[in-house]
Formats: structure tokens, sequence, C-alpha cells
């Protein structure tokens, strides 16, 4: 196993370069905006907007940029700095970051304990009422657009009915502190947050469990567990409830990597200066290094979270071995 | 004394939207304790259904119905509950199946497979289960029972797995193993091997065997006693001589006659039964075999035909409308390598449609 996970991460490292450099020419090739026009303000002087490009070195060739940046990542793992405000990439970055692992882990856990249940109530009692209205309701959740629902979320939980707290406004969470310097304040206000993520999730969760469950009931080995007369709820939770939750961990490190780069629509909804807030904000303002921040470690926990994925389900599946 | 098992007219058909499957259409038989019992029969003949039924297997599939009787040491199980049920299952009763690799848990170690049958029926420790399922690995014949205990399921071969299906069924001393073409997924070598395996466990333990399979020559190591079966239903039952030596009914001697002989010519030709297995949801009419039968005539279209003794053994019972003589000559034809369309010519058949 460990040369395995030594050749996954020496593969990490390729693709993460490849990664930077399709970002960094897509930025040369379809740039949202001047940099330099946008730094140097309301009608700028055509020697300012110059004398700002040789300062952030954007009158050099794309690839002596990219050689450099390349050069301050690898040797110093320097970000390098933004644009528009000088602020190191890297200290903006962590400092977003732990408002979207509370926001992400916290909606992965939410519904995991909705999905998982409410899939393996679905599987034993299928077609049933209860089997038809819980996919049905999953079907809804799975189909409505997160933006969609953070709004109803919002209208009918924290103005009209009032239970849950929400960030006031732009600035209003970082003084609160971070879900794990400050968990008392910050955890309440994240419930909707929580609750409005992992909807979809939890839906897509409790459909594919119940649908593996469905399958791995058929089995032969069910079959055989049965014969030797185990009761049933052992048949269905300790052979088949194991084999069907296995697959589960695969797409679950994929949708955790994913959500960690940032769930721009749920941090915009309701406020949160997350990682995804910060990639959306540059891509507008043109800020190519906190863009190439952002997307590099996006791409990182997506592929790392793939490897765990798998060094997991080693352990999940005995057949599987590296 | 009642017997080990009896089963009573057992029906079972299971509601699909294009009707009631009938897989089992009335049939009974006996297993006294320690006897060894075959049932033969083609893919969808009804063998498997009916001991999954015996099982209570056939209850987990929610579209079963099922009417008849089925004693076991007297006791009805048809009319018992889940909690009975399970409680004779893996304990009094218990199965083997056709593929031991889909069969066997893929997470869990064999060991502890065999553990959990064992801790099922009896409380005792874990370190006594864990004698117990070496004790069953060893019995079957697994070598290092100790190390193999802790192998999963996909580090053992075929046959290996097969051994370990039977220790866990044999593990609470069942009296009754049924065992569903134990053999069809292994070779031909180990077959032999697993069948000798039974055989012998079947002597040692004094267990009753109700072995399910395709293959004539499986049942011929272990059985005393065949029925074979076809469309749901029994349509010959005996020993296991008569059986081979003088079969009655029209559909066994096709089974004969479709697997090779040691004593008839090399360049002999097997003949398969043609046609195919008949639908269960709209079975033929009269005797189910009749559209497959190169000897049908009119009546048997018309005639369900049930199970009677033959001339001279009142213990072969078979279920076919040809006068006993008839068939008698015809099988004496058969037996040498006729063929059926030449047996047909010079042989007559009252009232013969073809």
């Amino acid at each position: 196993m460990g040369p395995y996970i030594i050749r996954r991460l020496l593969w990490m490292i390729v693709l993460l370069l490849i990664i930077s450099m399709i970002t960094f020419v897509i930025f040369y090739v379809l740039p949202s905006a001047d940099p330099a026009i946008l730094r140097a303000g309301r009608n700028p002087s055509p020697e300012l907007v110059a004398s700002i490009k040789k300062t952030l070195g954007l009158d050099q060739p794309f690839y002596v940029q990219y050689w450099k940046y390349l050069e301050r990542l690898v040797f110093h793992f320097d970000f390098g700095t933004s644009y528009q405000n000088n602020i190191s990439v890297k200290a903006q970055i962590f400092d977003r970051l732990p408002a979207t692992i509370g926001l992400a882990v916290g909606a992965m856990f939410v519904w995991l304990l909705i999905g998982i249940p409410i899939g393996i109530l679905s599987a034993i009692r299928r077609g049933t009422l209860a089997d038809r209205a819980a996919m049905g309701t999953a079907l809804l959740f799975i189909s409505a657009p997160v933006y969609w629902l953070g709004l109803v979320a919002l209208y009918l939980f924290s103005k009209d009915i009032g239970i849950f707290p929400i960030f006031e406004g732009q600035g209003s969470y970082p003084t609160t502190g971070n879900l794990f310097t400050n968990p008392t304040e910050v955890a309440p206000s994240l419930f909707l947050p929580w609750l409005v993520l992992a909807a979809s999730f939890a839906a897509i969760y409790a459909r594919f469990m119940r649908g593996n469950l469905l399958e791995v009931m058929s089995e032969d080995y069910i079959r055989t567990a049965r014969a030797k007369g185990l009761r049933e709820r052992t048949v269905i939770m300790k052979h088949g409830v194991r084999s069907a939750i296995t697959p589960i961990v695969t797409i679950l490190g994929l949708d955790l990597g994913i959500l960690l780069g940032g769930a721009i629509l749920t941090e915009s909804v309701f406020n949160i200066p997350g990682i995804g807030r910060l990639a959306y904000e540059s891509i507008q303002k043109s800020d190519l290094p906190i863009v190439q921040g952002t997307v590099l470690m996006g791409a990182f926990f997506i592929i790392f979270l793939n490897l765990v994925v798998d060094v997991v389900y080693a352990f999940l599946d005995p057949r599987v071995r590296y | 004394m009642a017997p080990l098992l009896e089963v009573r007219d057992l029906k079972v058909s299971f509601a699909t939207d294009d009707g009631a499957v009938k897989a089992v259409d009335g049939i009974s038989y006996t297993v006294e304790k320690g006897q060894a019992l075959g049932i033969v029969g083609e893919s969808g003949s009804g063998k498997s259904v009916s001991s999954m039924t015996v099982m209570g297997l056939t209850r987990f599939s929610g579209n079963a119905t099922i009417t008849g009787e089925i004693l076991f040491e007297g006791k009805d199980l048809l009319g018992a509950t889940d909690d009975e049920l399970r409680l004779l299952r893996g304990n009094e009763i218990s199965m083997i199946f056709q593929d031991p690799l889909s069969s066997l848990h893929p997470f869990y170690r064999v060991g502890k497979q065999i553990v959990e049958n064992v801790r099922a029926h009896q409380s005792v420790s874990r370190a006594a289960a864990r004698d117990r399922a070496v004790e069953m690995l060893r019995l079957v014949g697994i070598p290092e029972p100790e190390r193999r205990f802790d192998a999963y399921p996909h580090e053992f071969s075929g046959g290996m797995r097969q051994r370990a299906m039977i220790a866990m069924a044999l593990a609470n001393d069942p009296k009754l193993l049924i065992a569903d073409e134990p053999t069809t997924a292994l070779d031909v070598t180990v077959q032999a091997q697993i069948l000798e395996l039974l055989a012998h466990l079947q002597q040692e333990l004094d267990t009753a065997i109700v072995l399910i399979t395709h293959d004539l020559g499986v049942v011929a190591e272990v059985t005393d006693e065949i029925a074979v079966m076809y469309a749901g239903r029994i349509v010959e039952r005996a020993e296991k001589l008569p059986i081979f030596a003088a079969p009655e009914h029209p559909y066994t001697w096709g089974l004969l006659r479709s697997i090779p002989r040691l004593d008839l010519p090399r360049n002999e030709e097997l003949v398969p039964i043609p046609g195919r297995p008949p639908s269960l949801i709209n079975p033929p009419s009269g005797c189910s075999f009749h559209p497959r039968c190169p000897y049908a005539r009119v009546e048997c279209a018309t005639t369900d035909p049930r199970l009677k003794p033959v001339d001279g053994d009142a213990g072969h019972t078979t279920a076919c409308v040809l006068p006993s003589a008839v068939r008698q000559e015809l099988w004496g034809q058969l037996a040498n390598g006729v063929l059926p369309a030449q047996a047909l010519e010079t042989v007559t058949i009252p009232g013969a449609a073809r």
C-alpha cells in the first residue's frame, strides 16, 4: 500500500501542475478584465496603468510570469499576493478556509444522518406509501436549486418565524469568529446553511442508498444469512447495509472535495465568507493570484480526498488490494 | 414415528405482472431420518423453490402464495411464525447453495461467518464458537483450519468455498441438509470430492440430505431415492436403481439419453430433449410434458396424469398415461441405444397422435 500511496501523491503533484497551467492559460486567453486598469481606479493615465503592469509583472510574457509563479510556489510555498490589495493569497485562503470547512463538513453530517437512514428504511419498506413519499420528496429536493431553497429557507425560518439567527450582512461573520474558534455562537447561524446545502445531497444519498440496498438484498449471501437463521435485523444491517454503504464512501469523498473547494451558492445566499465567495469575487476583479490559489486548493481537496477514498476502500472491502 | 420431513401437496406460485407463476404445482414427498433424497429436474422445474419453501425462504419474496403442508418432525412449518422458522433455519434444517463465492459474504472472514451461524442458535462464548468453527473446517477437509479461519472467501478456491459452506451448514448438527445444486459451479474433479464429502458426512453425522440437481450423475453418487421433477410436478419417483435401470417416464428417459454412457458404443449420439421447458404461467393442457414427448398421443393433451405405482414395483411411481407395458417396451429399446423415432416404428402405442 505504501508505494501505491507515494505513486498517487506524485501523480497529484503532476495533476496540480497541469491544472495551474490551464488556469493560467485560460486567464490570459480570456481575461475577465485588465487587472491593472481595475487597480488604477477611475480615469487612469496610461502611464499609471503601465507602471502598475510593471509592478505586478504583467508586462512580461505569460510563460515568464508562469515560471516565476511556479518558482515561488514550489520553493517557498508562496501563492503570491493579490493584484488588487497586495494581501498574501495564502493568508486570504487560510482566513476563509475555516468558514468553508465548517459549512461543508457540518452539512455532510446532516446529509449522512438524514439520507442514509431514509434510504435504508425506503429499501426495507419498498413500494409502501412511506417509501413513495420519501422518494418523491427526495426528487423534489434534488430538483430544487440551492439558491432558491436558501432564499425560501431564509424567508420562512429567519425573517418570518425567526427561529434561526443569520449573519446580518457583509463582514458580520468574521467578528463572531468561526465554527472552530467560537462554536456556540456560530453553530446556530449555520443550521440553516447546513440544512439547505445538505438537502439535495441527503436526497441523492437516500436514493442511492435505497438502490444499493435493494440490489444487495437480492444477493446470494443475503439468502445465506437468512438460511443461517439470523434475525432479519441482523441480515439487513450486518450483511445488507455493510455492503450497500461501501459505494457511498466513493461519492462522499468526491462530494466533500468539491464542497471544500467552495460552496459558492450557499456561501453567497447566507453571506458566509468562505472560499467559494473568495473565488467568485477574485474572478470578477480579474485577480489572477487568488483565482489560481482557490482553484489549486479546490483541486487539491478533490484529488486528495479521492486518494483517501481509495485507501479507505481497501479497509472496507477485503477484496481490494494495492 | 413421523418421518423427518413430509411435504404434502405443496403448491407455490408467485404473483407477477404477467400472471401467477406456478413454480411448484402440488408435490408430495417424505424424507426419513438419515436418508438421502435426490430431486432432479431442469431449470425452472420448481426443485429449488420447493426446498426454499421448506426453509421458509420464499416468504421473503413477498409475492409467493403457498398452500399444502410441510411437516418437519410432525410440526407444521407453513403455519409456523417467522421466528419459529428462523430458529429452525441453520439449526435443524440448513442449506447450501450453488455458487459458494456469491453465497458467502465477501467482506467477512470465513471463520467469522461460521461463528455467526453457531452463535445464532447456541448461547456459547466467542471462543467456544471459534473452536467449533475450526473443528468444522477440519471435518470438511480444509487444511490448516486455524489459519484458514481468518481467510476471506475470495482467498479460497471454489471447492474450498463449498467445503466452508458445508462446514457452516453442519455447524449446528442439523437433522436435514438441503443441498441446492452444490456442485454445479465447480470443476468436475472438485465435484467428485464434494459429493464424496457429502456422502461421507451423511454416514458419519446421520444427517438427512435433500440433494437438488439437474445432473443425474450427481444424485447417483449420494442419494438412496430419486424424484424427477418437471414443470412444478414430480413425474417419477423411485429408489435409485430403478430410476437408472427401469425408468418409466418419457422425461426421465430423455434425461438419461442426453448424458453420455460408458456401456454404449463410443460413437453413439446423445439425444437431447426437443423443445423448451413449458411456461409456468400458462402450462400446457393435460400432461405438461406432452408437447415435448415423442410418444404423446391424443389423450396426453387432455388427461392430467397423477403419480401411480408402476407394474411390479409399489415403491416406484410415475405420472404417465401410457400403459406400463408399452413404457417398458419403449425403454427396452431406448436403453439399447435405439433412437426415439426408430423405437416408435417398432412399438405400437394405442391412440398415438403422430
